[in-house]
């Protein structure tokens, strides 16, 4: 939920710890029988990520990580619905196959926290789902599929702060588009992709639209 | 959803009540950590507008809008202008007029806030309105049910008690059967609503007088929901003593041991306030079957539900 222009999300949530791994189907094709359709890509739509574009990225990210924390003890990982849930658990698989160590993970919600919500159709709220471990004390490491305008961080942050005072919070997102409106920067970008605001990126992940990429679509003819 | 008013269950669609419902359960979360307040509604304005006597209802909106930063203030009819002449209609304008986001109504005219919502601008909330409905009951019963027993997409629900009088079985019985819930009602004789065969035959759910049959008989309930004895309407004649009614329609101690037997998973609820010993025995009451302080927590959370999906987005450009 990252950036306003991304499609309305799929509601679905589900458990695929290894999908980063596994290979996902070439063809789109449903997610579960009861999932979401599979998703036509639109005819402007320009592919800027494959799925082993994401996979690697997830992969590089996984590494900055393990290189920058020192310990993984205090990392905890939460995802921002509805991707970002996706990736956080995806990433921390990762995690766990480079260095054996199981990180918790969880997803954050920040719906309520957001400060568009007047301007906008009612949005879904999702459950979050804070590990047992707590924030309090811990580096966490936010995860979401685009980083825009900032505001859904910003929101991240507020809700974080009800849950504890984590020692350090970190960002991870996997298509910085550019245009921030706050002084909010990632810290883990899986690819910088420079946009005009009349564009909209596609993010669609196999838990949620059966396939993954990462797409453009509108904007000026090139 | 993009009402602006909740005035009785039949403004939710199924996808708006399993929206709300999957919302509360966000918002119950909520209720279990230390920080209990989101900025949600910070800026708005909720008046509690009670002209009624009321405690869950009254403390459990005023609870929701304030951890949802909104600004909640009480008038019940007490101590307000109200109590000097001024009719409902030049109370409600005057409140509208401070520029306020939402009214809470209770009201004991069926009716009552239908046509509040007709004078105002601001979002109006059914908290009860006679014996007409009373939506945000039937949301937090639906969902400590969904709680207790999961889906309930074909279970069968029974309702017993004084149908008459009861709003909180005319918003269970819409709702219920919009999310796909079987049910049968059980009253005596005198305490059947005029005309429930005609409406019993249209809307697909099943009357009785015999509650022991209904509890112990071949299609025993997923859930029982006892309702209030409500003796401020009692104006005579519906029953002779209460120890006949606590004797045929009441969640007796014998009872309620034949029908844990008969279904051990069985839910019961109660809107609360119980009469102890008359529609329900402290045996029943105080069971592990029983979802009665279940139903009082998950209040806070339906209400915090219904408050987000009818003030959070501006919908006022889009009035209805």
């Amino acid at each position: 939920m990252a950036c306003p222009d991304v499609e309305p999300q799929a509601q679905s949530l589900d458990p695929v710890f290894a999908a980063a791994a596994a290979p996902s189907p070439v063809s789109p094709g449903p997610a579960s029988p009861d999932g979401p359709p599979p998703d036509p890509s639109p005819p402007d739509a320009r592919v800027v990520l494959t799925e082993a574009d994401i996979a690697r990225a997830l992969r590089r990210i996984a590494h900055e990580v393990l290189e920058r924390t020192k310990s993984l003890d205090t990392v905890v990982v939460l995802g921002i619905p509805t991707r970002g849930s996706s990736l956080a658990r995806r990433l921390v698989a990762v995690i766990e196959e480079v260095e054996g160590v199981s990180v918790p993970v969880g997803v954050l919600d920040v719906t309520m926290y957001r400060d568009d919500l007047r301007h906008q159709p009612t949005r879904h709220v999702e459950p979050s789902q804070i590990p047992a471990t707590g924030v309090e004390d811990k580096t966490v490491i936010l995860v979401d599929d685009v980083l825009y305008s900032g505001r859904t961080v910003r929101a991240a942050l507020d809700a974080l702060a009800d849950y504890g005072r984590p020692r350090a919070v970190q960002l991870a997102v996997l298509v910085d588009r550019g245009h921030r409106q706050l002084p909010i920067r990632a810290d883990y970008v899986g690819k910088n992709l420079p946009t005009s605001t009349a564009e909209k990126v596609q993010v669609r992940l196999t838990e949620h639209d059966g396939l993954d990429v990462v797409r453009i679509t509108g904007g000026l003819p090139r | 959803m993009t009402r602006r008013h909740l005035l009785s269950a039949a403004d939710l669609t199924r996808a708006d009540a399993e929206e709300i419902l999957t919302t509360a359960a966000s918002m119950h979360d909520i209720q279990h950590r230390e920080v209990k307040k989101l900025p949600t509604l910070r800026g708005r304005t909720v008046i509690n507008l009670f002209f009624e006597d009321s405690t869950r209802t009254r403390t459990s909106f005023e609870l929701a809008g304030k951890w949802m930063s909104a600004d909640t203030i009480n008038i019940s009819a007490k101590g307000s202008s109200a109590s000097k002449g001024e009719s409902l209609r030049d109370t409600v304008l005057t409140v509208d007029a401070m520029s306020v986001d939402a009214f809470i109504i209770r009201h004991s005219a069926s009716g009552a806030c239908h046509q509040v919502a007709g004078w105002v601008d601001a979002s109006v909330i059914n908290a009860g309105d006679g014996t007409h409905e009373h939506p945000t009951q039937a949301l937090l019963d639906a969902y400590t049910m969904q709680q207790r027993i999961g889906s309930l997409e074909g279970r069968h629900i029974a309702i017993v008690g004084d149908l008459t009088h009861s709003r909180v079985f005319r918003s269970n019985l819409i709702l219920l059967r919009t999310l796909g819930a079987r049910l049968t009602v059980v009253a005596p004789p005198t305490l059947l609503p005029s005309g429930i065969g005609a409406w019993s035959a249209r809307d697909g759910f099943t009357v009785s007088s015999d509650l022991d049959a209904v509890l112990t008989g071949d299609d025993v309930p997923d859930a029982v929901m006892m309702l209030r004895v409500q003796k401020e309407r009692m104006s005579g004649g519906y029953f002779p003593t209460a120890r006949e009614y606590a004797v045929g329609y009441g969640m007796t101690a014998s009872r309620y041991r034949a029908l844990s037997a008969a279904n051990p998973d069985v839910a019961i609820l109660h809107p609360g306030p119980m009469n102890r010993g008359l529609e329900i025995s402290p045996e029943a009451a105080d069971s592990p079957h029983s979802v009665i302080l279940d139903q009082v927590s998950a209040g806070v959370a339906v209400r915090m539900a219904v408050l987000y999906h009818l003030l959070a987005a501006d919908t006022t450009e889009v009035a209805v």
